[in-house]
């Protein structure tokens, strides 16, 4: 069993999977990817199940050492990639030897980028997810974002010996996408007048730097309440736009709370999620209204793409056995 | 309430392409929360394909769902005729004995509220014990608690400033609540005691202790045997179904 030695951590540097599912009951938020779409791609890249944990970069990689035995991986997002300080490209999987120094760059474009390795990260799962609540300290490594000399065990990778992949077409690259972010209005829209319904559709936004995986906080305009602020407490959902007290929207993200007593004037539909994820403290955001039902054509047609994309990779490793 | 009324009270609302929101008004109350909890229960017993959550709080049911799945107007259209069925009648549900170590270094707003209450400290643990809770939902934190049928004389508006790490098991007051904290965090509620009970532990068979829907009743122990107790990392607190 290999293991990669952190060298440098990175801005913040936590492993994360496909989500904490079926515990929001429970006051248990799903975490996850922010963008869970380089995610997937990054484990296609490397042969890895859907869903196996992989490192999430936030604007900043970071520098591993490879330990005995080696290992292969692939590093998603826009990220530069050097290995031994010779670069190479994302979206491909490459092949270290131990000892190789991985040094991953910071992000050209978007925030988060994602590190894969074939087999995984040989980390117990909790409540059924290796992803890391950093607030509540579950999972991941020891429930933290990596440390300089943190050792990460890697789990022993399939049988499958992965081959050099096609880079995706632009389409799934989340972050070069830049209409307004879709949205579905409510479920509190009553708590706001049709104008100032009309101001938040119609305005630009901007990421302030007190956001994390938590949530977005915007600024720009404020959005005037018609009858106050508080509500009683209910579910949040990821991508739940709320307007507090101050008028500035907070988007709900992965490792949000579970409940929450600010009206939510609208939600960022799944097929903006990716790229919602991809955003980061300066950016500018706007929002545009969308049916219920164009939201899950969306989504749908979405979900072909990607799975034709992912499927390709998969055919390929299963064509070339070790 | 005829179920006309029922009905005609309950709104259900999209969050986009994530969940059906059904909501039954805007209020914390123990009939409607418990008209929460018999949705969710029938949802449950359900089945639906393609519901992947169900998160009950104070007033509303949130049903999440996967739209590859299921579409978003066939769902509602089965959600609607679970909320047209009449609430079963009294479910059976868990009822929890909880033990706290109330004041001192368990408690330390509880001579505050003594003192903004005029109530001996022995008084306030009698009305915080002597009245069985209803978990309205858990939310806040993994395996947070929110109690109601906090007795009016100890209804308290929450500190102006919040703490920034209260500990685990810490039993507090905020508002027309009270609540049972499971891991530490934050929290601007008044804390009168502390219960050796850890009601979120990942690793355990049972991780969770309450849901929404359970009942507590506090019973006050000495800081001894708070102190064995928490001494033991298997304890649990004793529960029985009540009908």
């Amino acid at each position: 069993m290999s293991t990669l030695h952190v060298v440098n951590p990175g801005l913040l540097t936590t492993l994360q999977d496909h989500g904490r599912r079926g515990y929001e009951d429970r006051g248990v938020p799903p975490s996850g990817a922010l963008d869970e779409l380089s995610f997937a791609i990054a484990n296609a890249l490397v042969g890895n199940p859907s869903g196996t944990g992989a490192l999430e970069f936030t604007l900043l990689g970071g520098q591993f050492r490879v330990g005995q035995g080696g290992c292969v991986i692939a590093v998603t997002g826009d990220m530069q990639v050097f290995i031994d300080d010779r670069p190479v490209a994302p979206y491909q999987c490459h092949v270290l030897q131990s000892d190789a120094l991985l040094k991953v760059g910071r992000a050209l474009s978007g925030a988060r980028g994602y590190l894969a390795v074939a087999g995984g990260f040989a980390v117990e799962p909790v409540l059924g997810s290796v992803s890391t609540l950093l607030r509540g300290a579950l999972g991941g490594f020891a429930g933290r974002a990596l440390v300089k000399g943190d050792v990460l065990p890697l789990a022993a990778p399939s049988q499958y010996l992965p081959v050099a992949a096609r880079a995706p077409g632009q389409r799934l690259w989340p972050q070069r996408e830049h209409q307004p972010l879709r949205v579905v209005l409510g479920p509190q829209q009553a708590y706001f007048s049709p104008l100032e319904i009309g101001r938040f559709l119609s305005e630009s936004f901007q990421v302030s730097g007190q956001s994390d995986r938590m949530g977005y906080r915007l600024t720009g305009p404020g959005i005037a309440h018609l009858k106050g602020f508080n509500i009683v407490s209910d579910a949040i959902s990821t991508g739940s736009v709320q307007i507090p007290g101050s008028g500035h929207p907070i988007i709900a993200m992965h490792d949000r709370q579970t409940t929450g007593g600010y009206p939510k004037i609208a939600t960022v539909i799944r097929a903006d999620l990716a790229r919602l994820g991809q955003c980061k403290p300066g950016d500018w955001l706007g929002f545009s209204e969308v049916s219920v039902e164009d939201a899950e054509d969306l989504w749908c047609e979405r979900q072909v793409l990607v799975n034709a994309y992912l499927d390709e990779l998969s055919i390929r490793y299963g064509r070339r056995r070790r | 309430m005829n179920s006309e009324e029922q009905e005609s009270s309950v709104r259900i609302a999209p969050i986009a392409d994530h969940a059906l929101y059904i909501d039954f008004g805007e209020v914390i109350d123990a009939a409607v929360n418990q008209r929460v909890t018999a949705l969710a229960k029938r949802v449950a017993t359900a089945h639906i394909e393609g519901v992947t959550g169900l998160i009950p709080t104070y007033r509303a049911l949130t049903v999440a769902y996967d739209c590859t799945r299921i579409r978003q107007a066939r769902l509602r259209a089965r959600i609607e005729q679970l909320v047209a069925e009449p609430d079963a009648g009294a479910d059976r549900v868990r009822s929890w004995q909880v033990p706290v170590a109330y004041g001192g270094e368990h408690g330390i707003d509880l001579h505050w509220l003594c003192d903004l209450h005029q109530l001996d400290p022995h008084d306030l643990i009698r009305l915080h014990s002597a009245v069985t809770y209803r978990v309205y939902m858990i939310g806040f934190m993994p395996g947070f608690a929110y109690l109601g049928g906090l007795d009016e004389r100890l209804h308290t508006s929450r500190r102006e400033s919040a703490r920034l790490k209260v500990p685990a098991g810490s039993v507090s007051i905020g508002g027309m609540q009270t609540a049972v904290a499971s891991v530490e965090a934050p929290s601007g509620w008044h804390l009168i005691g502390r219960t050796p009970a850890r009601s979120f532990v990942p690793s355990r068979e049972q991780p969770f202790l309450f849901g929404a829907g359970d009942e507590i009743r506090f019973c006050a122990i000495g800081a001894d045997e708070f102190d064995d107790l928490w001494a033991q990392p298997d304890y649990l607190p004793q529960w029985t179904w009540r009908t």
